[in-house]
């Protein structure tokens, strides 16, 4: 019953979506103030309903109801209840349920919170939103229902895949889909603009922040996404450029190059165009996304099931829906385009670069996540590119994006001189560039080029961000709070971005790693640190069997820590899973992981030094809080509007 | 020419060649990172480079995996079910590694036609089996006349 009552709450929801993408449109038009505030009913009813059948799948996840081909092929009454829970996102049906769910969430927000936003504008907006939501549920309700009964009543449930049985997965996928999905905003913002026909640079602001929350989330999903895979896949890696963790990273990148463009847009009122083409990049991406992980053309953890008529119906989606933005964006962009004059060296032009590298990025992954796949959909040949490609175009285009990273910051809107740019970002870069030679020479083994670059890059980008607070200390102080709280976001965000680079740099330069065969009793040696093989012991959990090693690690000839990596059978599958003994420390982790059994008592071990791995996360969090505090608050937002 | 429409010009050609190098990068990068696949057939037929890393598919031969007492070192054979390429591997073997299991390989061909892998894949997944392997599979079944074992 309360099954028959989700799926009856999506039909309706279905039935709320197109009156929200219809009824203000035509409001519009017609200049009906009340149809287009309908928009505002429709938002709210629509997000109530996705909402009221999300919690009846859950619902039956919890009640282990096997009737229901979803839950029976996804959980197990074995099963601890937080996994129950996060296991109704754990598949496709569920997940594409949570996607349009928090599409609904977005749309309420906008709904809510676009009081600046002219009514025609704010109805057209929601419009767009409506359409998207229409397409989802229609998708979910057609090819991917939830709620579909079995005719034979299974006694047990095949459970979920064991990999997903942790807690980092368990929130991993909302916070990816609240990136993604948030992106959906900015791109109806860029439909809506275009058919208003105008742009107000004021509008810029209200879409950056919009854009800002959205990218928070994308960052701290891709960092979680890394982080799983570096504890729980068991290989000590924390990046593979699978084309899985592409699809997250390039509406991430073009999101980043929006943040910016709408930067200036809304400061100096130039590059309207192109934010809005950015902005519709950045969603077509994240549909790309969704369509390489939900079509089953990808092989990895992500892609469950192979479905074609999935896959078609999401390209035959994206197409319609970004192929109609772009014809729009083609006919309509010359309407909003302003020209704005700006010198050869100026902010503008600095900020412009790094757009064109991030570009750039973006077309190099792209190239090599889309490329093999086309040519073995058309049966030309089979072939892959592995993460050499991908190092060897990004590390390069790193550089100069760091370089002008640091300018930027230090340069004027409109004009800068040489001269003075030299003048102000000298301090910087001595001091950037002693560091770069002395860090490594007093805390790391040997110099290497790349470190010295990588280290350099870090220490530019933090201390010339540092700079520029410190410059606009006096205007924190008067202007006012909106713009105190966007520098400070601003510089914390950058420091973050310093912060991870300078975790890439050191730990893709220094790691360790070894696989070795130990028998109990045995010793290896990675510098100072002695990591001695106790042996391996049988234990039974809840749901699982566990091999689990002990390994005593020493620190010159210190007892340090007891590690306890695991290799695990599930009752449910037979599938071994490896569990890393991991260490963390800020400046280092030690990482082991089992391999297998071999010959008498001996086992193959993983053994790992990563040092300032988890930087790279930390970095993560530190932009993600520096995007979300450059919001403004909601005493500011209520003067923004009443201005 | 005025100053104003030097300075546009210098950067538009400063644009380009930036936009021109990335290209350069991007493809010297893809074309030399490229790894094709081979099935085992295609490699004893000679189809497979030498000297140049490429990815080779196959099911893991009953009975041919050898361990080496002291070390990680292992050699097992692969088949698509007409030909057979040995196979030697140093290091971890993924979770899902055993008799029978279609796996991948990374790495390239020595000068006595083993296959020194640098990479072993297999899939999170019981039941799976990568795409290319069960496409290798079914083109050496229509080649080979007697008809295949096949496999559960």
């Amino acid at each position: 019953m309360i099954v028959e009552i989700g799926h009856f709450a999506l039909i309706l929801g279905l039935a709320f979506a197109m009156v929200l993408a219809s009824v203000p449109l035509l409001g519009v038009q017609q200049r009906q103030p009340l149809w287009m505030e309908l928009a505002r009913t429709a938002a709210v009813g629509q997000f109530a309903l996705l909402g009221l059948a999300f919690a009846c799948l859950i619902y039956a996840f919890i009640q282990d109801d096997f009737s229901v081909k979803y839950v029976a092929a996804n959980s197990n009454s074995q099963l601890p209840l937080i996994y129950k829970i996060s296991a109704t996102w754990g598949a496709h049906e569920g997940s594409l349920l949570l996607w349009a769910l928090i599409l609904t969430l977005w749309t309420l927000a906008a709904a809510l919170f676009a009081k600046q936003l002219p009514p025609t504008l704010k109805a057209r907006l929601l419009s767009v939103l409506g359409w998207i939501a229409a397409g989802f549920i229609l998708f979910i309700l057609i090819t991917s229902n939830p709620f579909e009964r079995l005719l034979e009543v299974p006694q047990e449930g095949r459970s979920l895949n064991p990999l997903l049985q942790d807690i980092g997965l368990a929130i991993h996928p909302p916070m990816l889909y609240m990136g993604y999905v948030g992106m959906a905003v900015a791109f109806a913002f860029a439909v809506a603009v275009l058919m208003e026909g105008k742009m107000e640079n004021a509008w810029a602001h209200w879409a950056q922040t919009w854009t800002l929350i959205a990218w928070a989330f994308l960052t701290l999903g891709i960092a979680l996404g890394s982080w799983w895979a570096y504890y729980e896949l068991g290989w000590g890696g924390w990046w593979f450029w699978d084309p899985v963790e592409n699809a997250s990273l390039l509406p991430w990148i073009v999101a980043t190059a929006l943040i910016h463009s709408l930067a200036i847009t809304a400061k100096r009122g130039s590059f309207q165009a192109w934010s809005l083409l950015l902005a519709i990049l950045a969603f077509g991406l994240s549909l790309l996304g969704t369509f390489l992980v939900r079509s089953g053309v990808l092989t990895s953890v992500h892609a469950f099931t192979s479905d074609p008529s999935r896959g078609v119906f999401i390209l035959v989606f994206l197409v319609v829906i970004v192929g109609a933005a772009l014809l729009l964006f083609s006919a309509r962009a010359h309407l909003v385009t302003q020209q704005r004059a700006f010198k050869p060296l100026s902010k503008e032009t600095l900020l412009l670069l790094n757009n064109v590298l991030l570009m750039a990025m973006m077309a190099t992954v792209l190239l090599g996540t889309l490329y093999p796949l086309i040519l073995d959909a058309l049966g030309i040949a089979k072939l892959s590119v592995g993460a050499p490609y991908f190092n060897s175009v990004i590390v390069p285009l790193t550089v100069p994006l760091a370089l002008l990273m640091g300018l930027g910051f230090a340069a004027h809107w409109r004009e800068s001189r040489a001269g003075g740019l030299l003048k102000q970002l000298w301090p910087v870069l001595l001091v950037s560039a002693l560091l770069a030679f002395v860090l490594p020479l007093l805390l790391l083994p040997d110099l290497q080029g790349w470190a010295v670059v990588g280290l350099f890059m870090s220490a530019w980008i933090a201390l010339s961000a540092l700079q520029w607070l410190w410059q606009n200390r006096a205007a924190t102080n008067s202007t006012g709070r909106v713009q105190r709280r966007r520098i400070l976001g601003a510089v914390l965000a950058h420091i973050g971005f310093a912060v991870t680079l300078a975790g890439i740099t050191v730990t893709s330069l220094y790691s360790i790693e070894k696989d070795l065969r130990l028998a109990p009793g045995e010793s290896y040696s990675i510098g100072d640190t002695r990591f001695q093989f106790v042996g391996v012991i049988q234990k039974q959990e809840h749901n699982y069997l566990a091999s689990e090693g002990t390994i005593k690690v020493y620190a010159n000839n210190q007892w340090l820590t007891d590690l306890h990596p695991q290799k695990r059978t599930y009752l449910s599958q037979a599938m071994p899973m490896t569990e890393a003994g991991i260490d963390a420390q800020l400046s280092r982790d030690l990482f082991v992981a089992l391999g297998e059994k071999l010959d008498g008592a001996a086992w193959s071990l993983r053994i790992q030094y990563k040092p300032l791995i988890r930087w790279i996360w930390l970095g993560a969090i530190l932009m993600a809080l520096g995007g979300l505090l450059a919001l403004p608050s909601g005493r500011q937002r209520r003067k923004e509007s009443a201005a | 020419m005025s100053p104003l429409r030097k300075k546009r010009l210098y950067t538009l050609l400063l644009l380009l060649s930036g936009v021109g190098l990335a290209t350069f990068l991007l493809l010297q990068a893809f074309s030399e990172n490229m790894m094709f696949y081979f099935s085992t057939s295609e490699v004893q037929q000679g189809k497979a480079p030498q000297g140049r890393d490429f990815r080779l598919g196959g099911l893991v031969v009953n009975g041919t995996v050898q361990r080496d007492p002291t070390s990680l070192k292992v050699r097992f054979d692969l088949t698509d079910g007409a030909a057979n390429v040995t196979v030697e591997y140093n290091g971890i073997l993924p979770d899902l590694f055993r008799e029978g299991q279609g796996i991948i390989a990374n790495g390239r061909l020595n000068a006595e036609g083993i296959f020194m892998a640098h990479e072993v894949l297999a899939k999170h997944d019981e039941n799976y089996m990568p795409p290319e392997v069960a496409d290798s599979l079914k083109q050496a079944a229509k080649n080979v006349p007697q008809p295949q074992q096949a496999t559960p």
